[in-house]
């Protein structure tokens, strides 16, 4: 490991559904908890028996080989499938029957591994998207252009450019969100993703695309959103530099099972985690 | 005895149907759109098969035999000029390609053989009544029903066992990955666009055997409504088509007969509604699922 | 607040659009006085009007909300009966001679029923995504042309008679609306005035919604549904809103195009027509209010100029909706368009797309 860990002093400990979280989360409900959770596709297990507890103020990561059903956990987290057994608990609130948009007003927001941001839009009205049921005013509002029409656009607008000055990018505020380039775009996703007020933020391979620069600024930027807006974050990714070095907590997953728990330093000294990845080889980890 | 007329009726615009609907389900299985031109191509096949018994003197199966091979080509033509270069396009600029093209072939028409309707003339298929127990079947509605079994049979094996067909297969299922097993994907389309309008065109030559009004606007309406029997049967699923199009004129000609006349059209969308609302993969269609 | 660039566009867009309706308005009302207009133009102007917000309407639900509606007329004609019936019931029965009272009461009605109507079709039909949803609007237009074919309305004794597939009205009673032969005997009142300020209402509603928080959630709906939801749109709320707004303005266009003639009948709202205001929105810019309200309007008058135009006009249709969507569609005419223009652009700001 090269790069500088962030969390190298945190204290996990261990809470009953054989996960971990951080100490100083364990006194309140887990923002996340799934329990024995699954999915079926056609008779083929792509997730099975998937138990995951979150921290409300943890980095979690969630890595393992292509296929092995990490973006399905997302997409049973955020209600895009419902799950054939188990159960996604938010806050202590099971999702059953909910859809994607009950699911994300319960404060789950998340990235897309294929980018989908709304292309023929600006920049700040991507992000005014994710404001959508923060700054309300309703159609007769907006309509007849009442004051409160004023109002909440100028709310919104100006919480807007806040937002984007995480990643410095108000000054794209006008630009067409489907011409910015890829990095730009995986940034823009993110602050839109914020701007739902979420508890639990998902980044489905965040990093992908980026150079090792941009990797470096990113991490960073995780641990800062983490700790200016006190939220839990998941993220799917590959680049082990950015999942050792930011996440407390990971959860390893192959062909659709857990198969280890733990802290960087002890996923990198499993033996079964360095099998799924490498074969039978001991060399060339970290 | 009423009854059974009307259901031999039924099953005789039913096959029409499940024809036309085959094209449909092909083109929408493997190109992925819906190819709201087809109709028109009913139209165009039974303009050729009318001009080549009434004016050019040709023999009835040498009639239909042109018009296939005109409509197989007015197919591929319109596909490689309209279609080919919307393959990455939305849906939605498709669609509204599809129906400028019917548009087209309808206006064209309209230039070339004026709005008046034209009487189909009587070939062997519809020239005699058959006399079965207490029952009048006419000799269309036999060989409607024949042929809709003979297509049906020879499409299945031609997807089943050749080549080409299991090209077809593959294309829909996934165009993609077809194309990096070096399948030929535009030929692919291309062939499934001869076939559909080659069958289109037998469907035109029936209709207006049982039908005989022929106008420009004649395909418009069998067209959308064997596009509603092969989302009824499940789009996509050549079975399914021949099943949708059959139930689908079954209810037609018993709506028409017992509910209203006036009524008939409204009652076959009804279905198609009600099938889209309950089932929106259709009888046996497969259901897709959005890749996130 | 700091006026953006992109807000400054918006803005000189909006006022170019109210500037140009409204000054063709007043150009058109002073040769009107002067009697300098045509006596065809003149004839043509409610018409302008009424295609206009069908225009404006359906690029709502197709420019806007990227669902493709092939019942936009369904719902015209749903107006345009309301509007007769409505008419009728007031002059007959309540005795109402004021005609512009008539003609509010009715567009408003129209509007209204139309309204439900949208309602009651969106439920099932947003349900649907793309080519189904295109074909069962196309099934449900065709549905209520089919209904209002054997629709019988009548008044008479100072009430309203209504009967439905068979004509079965007492003696003596003023039919309204006769099955197939439409709705008959209308008292044409509709007005250049009413149809103007109908488009001007048309525009503040369409323009006002697409920059508007819902208007912005139905766009981000159609740019990436699953994005949409992701970020808590409710995607049918906002897909509904369109629609049924569009049933709305359409139901009032159609009203005040039934109130313009003596019978309207209901071979006027086939499927062809919602071809034919397609081709208005297509030609005019998909999401481009401005261009829908200029080609509804150039596409009206054009047939009625040009007699070599009107023989030909759904040929040219046909060929002008396959150009426009290559054209605007094909990636290797876009990027060559692309390079075309590019040494007039100042500066490419956004630097080149990575992808």
């Amino acid at each position: 490991m090269s790069q500088q860990k962030h969390h190298s002093t945190t204290k996990m400990v261990p809470v009953p559904t054989n996960s971990i979280v951080p100490e100083r989360d364990i006194n309140e409900i887990p923002v996340l908890e799934t329990r024995h959770l699954g999915i079926e596709f056609g008779g083929l297990k792509a997730v099975d028996d998937f138990n995951l507890t979150i921290g409300r103020t943890e980095i979690a990561g969630l890595i393992g080989p292509n296929g092995a059903g990490k973006t399905t956990i997302f997409n049973l987290i955020t209600k895009v499938y419902e799950p054939t057994s188990g159960a996604v608990l938010v806050n202590g609130r099971d999702l059953h029957g909910l859809d994607i948009a009950q699911a994300s007003k319960l404060g789950i927001a998340r990235t897309f591994q294929n980018i989908r941001l709304f292309d023929n839009m600006t920049v700040e009205e991507n992000v005014r998207i994710g404001l959508h049921n923060n700054i309300k005013y309703d159609m007769f509002s907006g309509i007849l252009r009442l004051p409160r029409y004023w109002i909440q656009e100028n709310r919104q607008h100006e919480k807007a450019l806040e937002l984007l000055h995480i990643f410095g990018m108000e000054n794209l505020a006008d630009e067409r969100a489907g011409s910015l380039p890829y990095g730009v775009q995986r940034r823009l996703e993110i602050v839109r993703a914020l701007a739902t007020n979420p508890k639990l933020l998902l980044l489905d391979e965040p990093a992908a695309g980026m150079n090792p620069r941009e990797t470096e600024e990113l991490m960073e930027n995780i641990a800062r959103i983490r700790d200016q807006f006190q939220i839990a974050i998941l993220l799917i990714e590959h680049d082990m530099n950015l999942v050792m070095g930011v996440c407390e907590g990971i959860c390893v997953l192959n062909f659709g099972r857990v198969i280890a728990k733990g802290t960087a330093s002890e996923i990198q000294a499993n033996p079964v985690v360095i099998e799924a990845y490498l074969g039978k080889k001991k060399e060339g980890q970290a | 005895m009423i009854f059974l007329d009307n259901l031999m009726n039924g099953l005789s615009l039913g096959s029409i149907y499940a024809i036309i609907a085959l094209g449909y389900t092909m083109v929408y299985g493997i190109a992925k759109m819906l190819n709201f031109a087809h109709g028109d191509i009913i139209m165009v096949g039974a303009y050729i098969a009318f001009c080549g018994l009434q004016y050019w003197g040709l023999p009835p199966i040498v009639a239909i035999l042109a018009a296939m091979v005109v409509c197989t080509i007015l197919g591929i033509t319109i596909e490689g000029l309209a279609y080919r270069p919307l393959r990455q396009a939305a849906s939605l600029a498709v669609l509204i390609t599809a129906i400028g093209m019917s548009y087209l072939l309808q206006n064209i028409a309209l230039m070339i053989w004026g709005a008046n309707p034209k009487s189909f003339p009587r070939t062997f298929i519809n020239s005699s009544i058959l006399h079965i127990g207490g029952l009048n079947i006419a000799s269309a509605t036999i060989y409607t029903i024949l042929a809709n079994v003979v297509i049906m049979i020879a499409l299945t094996l031609f997807t089943a066992k050749t080549k080409m067909g299991k090209a077809m297969r593959c294309v829909s299922e996934d165009r993609g990955a077809a194309e990096l097993m070096g399948i030929n994907v535009n030929r692919t389309i291309s062939v499934t666009f001869a076939i559909g309008s080659a069958l289109a065109a037998i469907a035109g030559v029936l209709l207006c055997s049982s039908y005989p009004i022929l106008q420009p606007t004649t395909g418009s309406m069998p067209g959308i409504k064997a596009f509603t029997a092969a989302v009824f049967g499940g789009i996509g699923s050549i079975p399914g088509a021949m099943l949708g199009g059959v139930l689908l004129g079954v209810i037609e000609i018993f709506g028409k007969a017992y509910i209203s006349t006036e009524l008939g059209d409204a009652i076959v969308f009804a279905v198609l509604i009600v099938v889209l609302l309950v089932k929106p993969s259709g009888l046996l269609g497969k259901p897709v699922r959005e890749k996130v | 607040m700091k006026m953006t660039k992109a807000k400054r566009n918006k803005l000189i867009y909006n006022i170019v659009t109210f500037a140009l309706v409204i000054g063709a308005f007043l150009i058109l009302q002073s040769m009107i006085a002067n009697k300098t207009i045509t006596r065809s133009l003149k004839g043509q102007l409610v018409p302008i009007c009424c295609w206009i917000v069908m225009a404006v309407s359906l690029n709502l639900v197709i420019g806007i909300s990227g669902e493709l509606s092939l019942g936009h007329a369904g719902f015209m004609s749903v107006g345009a009966y309301t509007g007769a019936v409505v008419s009728g019931l007031l002059i007959n029965v309540y005795d109402i001679q004021d005609a512009t009272l008539r003609l509010v009461v009715a567009i408003v009605a129209g509007g209204l029923l139309s309204g439900i109507v949208g309602a009651l079709i969106g439920i099932p039909v947003l349900r649907l995504r793309g080519d189904y949803l295109a074909i069962v609007t196309l099934a449900f237009g065709e549905i209520i042309r089919n209904l209002v074919n054997v629709l019988y309305i009548g008044t008479g004794d100072g009430r309203l008679y209504a009967s439905f597939l068979n004509k079965k009205l007492p003696e003596g009673v003023t039919m309204l609306v006769d099955g197939a032969k439409g709705a008959v005997k209308i008292k044409p009142i509709s007005t250049f005035t009413a149809g103007f300020i109908l488009v001007l209402i048309t525009l503040v509603v369409v323009l006002n919604l697409v920059n508007s928080r819902a208007g912005r959630a139905i766009k981000a709906c159609r740019d990436n549904r699953i994005a949409a939801e992701s970020m808590g749109v409710n995607v049918t709320k906002y897909k509904m809103m369109a629609f049924v707004t569009a049933a709305v303005l359409a139901g009032m266009a159609g009203a005040l195009y039934g109130l313009n003639s003596s019978t309207v009948v209901p071979t006027q709202f086939t499927f062809n027509q919602s071809i034919n205001v397609l081709v208005f929105v297509v030609l005019g810019g998909l999401g481009n209010v401005l261009g829908s309200v200029i080609s509804a309007t150039l596409l009206t008058i054009l047939p009625e100029m040009l007699r070599a135009f009107a023989d030909y006009r759904m040929l040219v249709y046909a060929v002008v909706l396959i150009l426009v969507m290559i054209f605007t569609n094909n990636p290797t005419i876009l990027s060559f368009m692309k390079r075309l223009i590019a040494p007039f652009k100042r500066k490419d700001v956004t630097g080149g797309d990575a992808q």
